[in-house]
């Protein structure tokens, strides 16, 4: 899965990028854009109930994506079709095609774990295990088998809490229990042990709606210094987050995505009535 | 109001069970004797006579007429009796009333004289449990203090030759060399590590199926399903084991050269690991979903398969918990009676060979108190003092239990 950049995935990409155009209100993107991931008509059931229907939006590479919309309209639900956590929860069932680098992500010879592995998640709330702040990072790492040494896991664990700005906060109680961390710092463990298994992208589900300000404040400086190496994808409730950090933002509405475009497009000069009232707070 | 009523009179009721009986029965045989005089038998079983006629399960008949004479006055007292009771209790339940009348002002909080009556109530059904226990330790610690007058304590705990049969027999021999708890204690705990070897592995890994890859139409018939196993009276599972599961090893033994006797603790300890499954496998399973499904997401999301969310995220999260289950399972096979006295023999062998007949501390106990006993010799007593180690071995065990799984509980708060 990794090394998927072929001649032949960048034609399908091609191929994406045209389609995608042709719908109504998507944005015709910028020249000379990478298209890191790309959904296609996709939609979602959970038994009888439809939560998506036909979702078609792209990922650009290195930016960050913001998903806004009021509760309960399906941007969470978009989000876990990306790494296919939705496989997790009973009754799901997905139409469409999600491709990454161009390779569709539901075909059946993907190993879901090792997607995973590239597309790492961090949750709404942050969820340490109960094992200490090293265990913790260590774990991806372990587990795909990415370093066989204790030095190339500690090497490891020390880069990817430095990278979550972390490191010097906690570098004199690694090995404590992480569940004694306070909730930002527990966040921001979170987004490292992430990390540490070097995702190409990173799905982010409202990732500060737990914590306060100043916390917040941190993890937004973190996203914008990550985004020069992963693809970030935030699901957030705060128009003003999604302002502050996002090179694009998608809005969904009702299990539509009523638009997609630049940040300073959707905000200053949204093209779709909906996404006007939302932003302007008429409602959500 | 309806208390205020209530409480006299059902104190009548209870005052009136207690003292009746000695109200009535002087006065009945005090009428028996001046009538009859000091006739055979002894004043009880006249007492007793009287009663059944009058009661009608005696026929009167046969009965002389001193006797019936008696019964005659028996029944009229018991009739003044009831019916000084039935005044008594009325005029309980009215004066109650008058009290609660008197009471029942605007000022009166009632509702919280209700409130006070329902704690009341609430906790002398809790003492009822606790004074049981308290008494019954009382009563295993005096009687085991008996015990120990004839045989000294060490001797007991460290002697390795358990024979009170001998000892009883033969008291000039010396019954103290004969009370040695040892062989018993091994024989508890080879039986209950044979047990712990059948019920940890099976229960802890249909807990992780249960809890974590059925489906919950699956779950919803598996999980009573499990549970009807703790339901089998142990004594089905003792005749299970004496009469299948103990030939069968036999035979199996006999076909690969192993010489088993008829009654091993493999065949107690294999039965009484089935018995315990369900233990272990509900606990676990409980334990098991109380660990966060944010920490499940979070593993998967890490690109873990759910085996190796279950082993490295949930197993190590719940284990506290599951120890604890372990822990209460244990006290249970250490106490289990009756699949031991059935399929592991009463011979005290001192031996690690799950193939020969043990016995453990409960069937001793068993076979000690069972038929007639004189309640003064070393052998009766031998079983309050087994009573009391297996008490005190099976609160400890408890205790930890409890204390591990309540650390686990706060975990996550």
């Amino acid at each position: 899965m990794s090394s998927v950049m072929t001649a032949e995935t960048t034609e399908a990409s091609e191929k994406v990028i045209n389609q995608v155009q042709d719908g109504p209100i998507v944005v015709r993107p910028e020249k000379g854009v990478d298209i890191k991931m790309s959904a296609e008509g996709v939609s979602v059931f959970y038994g009888d109930k439809q939560a998506l229907d036909d979702i078609s939006i792209d990922i650009h590479s290195k930016q960050i994506t913001a998903l806004i919309g009021p509760s309960g309209c399906g941007k969470s639900t978009f989000l876990r079709c990306l790494n296919r956590m939705n496989d997790v929860v009973g009754g799901c069932r997905i139409n469409g095609r999600i491709t990454m680098d161009g390779e569709d992500i539901y075909a059946p010879r993907v190993d879901v774990a090792s997607l995973r592995g590239q597309v790492g998640m961090v949750f709404q709330k942050p969820n340490p295990f109960p094992k200490s702040i090293f265990d913790n990072v260590a774990y991806g790492p372990r587990i795909h088998g990415y370093a066989q040494h204790r030095d190339e896991i500690e090497e490891i664990v020390v880069r990817s809490l430095s990278k979550a700005s972390l490191f010097e906060e906690v570098k004199d109680r690694l090995h404590d229990p992480a569940t004694g961390l306070s909730g930002g710092q527990q966040q921001r463990l979170c987004i490292a042990r992430a990390i540490a298994v070097n995702p190409e992208v990173l799905l982010m589900d409202e990732p500060c709606s737990a914590l306060d300000p100043i916390a917040t404040a941190r993890i937004e400086d973190l996203m914008w210094e990550l985004k020069e190496k992963f693809t970030i994808i935030i699901v957030t409730h705060s128009m003003q987050q999604a302002s502050r950090v996002s090179q694009r933002t998608g809005f969904f509405h009702m299990g539509v995505l009523a638009e997609v475009g630049t940040t300073e497009q959707i905000f200053q000069n949204p093209v779709d009535n909906r996404t006007r009232d939302y932003i302007t707070g008429r409602f959500g | 109001m309806v208390l205020w009523c209530a409480m006299p009179m059902i104190m009548v009721v209870l005052c009136w069970l207690v003292v009746e009986p000695w109200f009535v029965r002087p006065i009945v045989m005090q009428t028996l004797g001046s009538v009859a005089g000091q006739q055979a038998g002894a004043p009880a079983f006249q007492y007793l006579e009287i009663r059944n006629i009058a009661a009608g399960v005696l026929p009167g008949t046969s009965a002389s007429d001193a006797v019936m004479h008696a019964v005659e006055q028996y029944k009229s007292l018991l009739r003044t009796a009831s019916m000084a009771f039935s005044v008594m209790f009325l005029m309980a339940g009215v004066l109650g009333f008058y009290r609660g009348y008197k009471k029942l002002t605007v000022d009166f909080p009632a509702r919280e004289q209700v409130e006070k009556f329902v704690r009341f109530f609430l906790l002398a059904s809790s003492m009822v449990a606790i004074l049981t226990t308290l008494s019954i330790v009382l009563a295993l610690v005096v009687e085991a203090l008996r015990f120990f007058k004839h045989v000294p304590l060490l001797d007991f705990l460290l002697g390795l030759k358990w024979s009170p049969q001998v000892a009883i027999r033969a008291d000039q021999v010396g019954s103290s060399g004969a009370f040695g708890a040892i062989p018993l204690f091994a024989g508890t705990l080879l039986i209950a590590f044979i047990a712990m070897l059948v019920a940890v592995p099976i229960g802890l890994f249909s807990a992780i199926y249960l809890a974590e890859y059925a489906r919950p139409s699956v779950r919803s018939v598996t999980k009573p399903m499990l549970e009807i196993l703790a339901g089998i009276p142990t004594v089905v599972y003792g005749f299970f084991a004496a009469l299948t599961v103990a030939p069968l090893i036999v035979k199996v033994g006999g076909t690969i050269g192993l010489n088993a006797s008829s009654e091993s603790a493999l065949a107690a300890g294999l039965v009484m690991g089935v018995m315990i499954i369900p233990f272990i496998s509900s606990l676990s399973d409980d334990v098991i979903n109380a660990v966060p499904t944010s920490l499940r997401f979070g593993s998967l999301a890490m690109g873990a398969t759910r085996s190796e969310t279950i082993r490295k995220v949930i197993l190590p999260a719940s284990l506290p918990g599951i120890m604890g289950a372990i822990l209460l399972a244990v006290s249970r096979a250490i106490g289990e009676t009756m699949i031991v006295v059935m399929a592991a023999g009463l011979a005290a062998n001192l031996t690690a060979n799950p193939l020969e007949s043990v016995t453990t501390v409960t069937a001793q106990i068993v076979t000690i108190l069972v038929g007639d006993q004189e309640f003064d010799s070393p052998k009766t007593l031998a079983a309050f003092a087994l009573g009391l180690t297996l008490f005190c071995v099976t609160l400890a065990l408890n205790f930890l239990a409890l204390k591990i799984v309540r650390r686990y509980e706060e975990r996550y708060d």
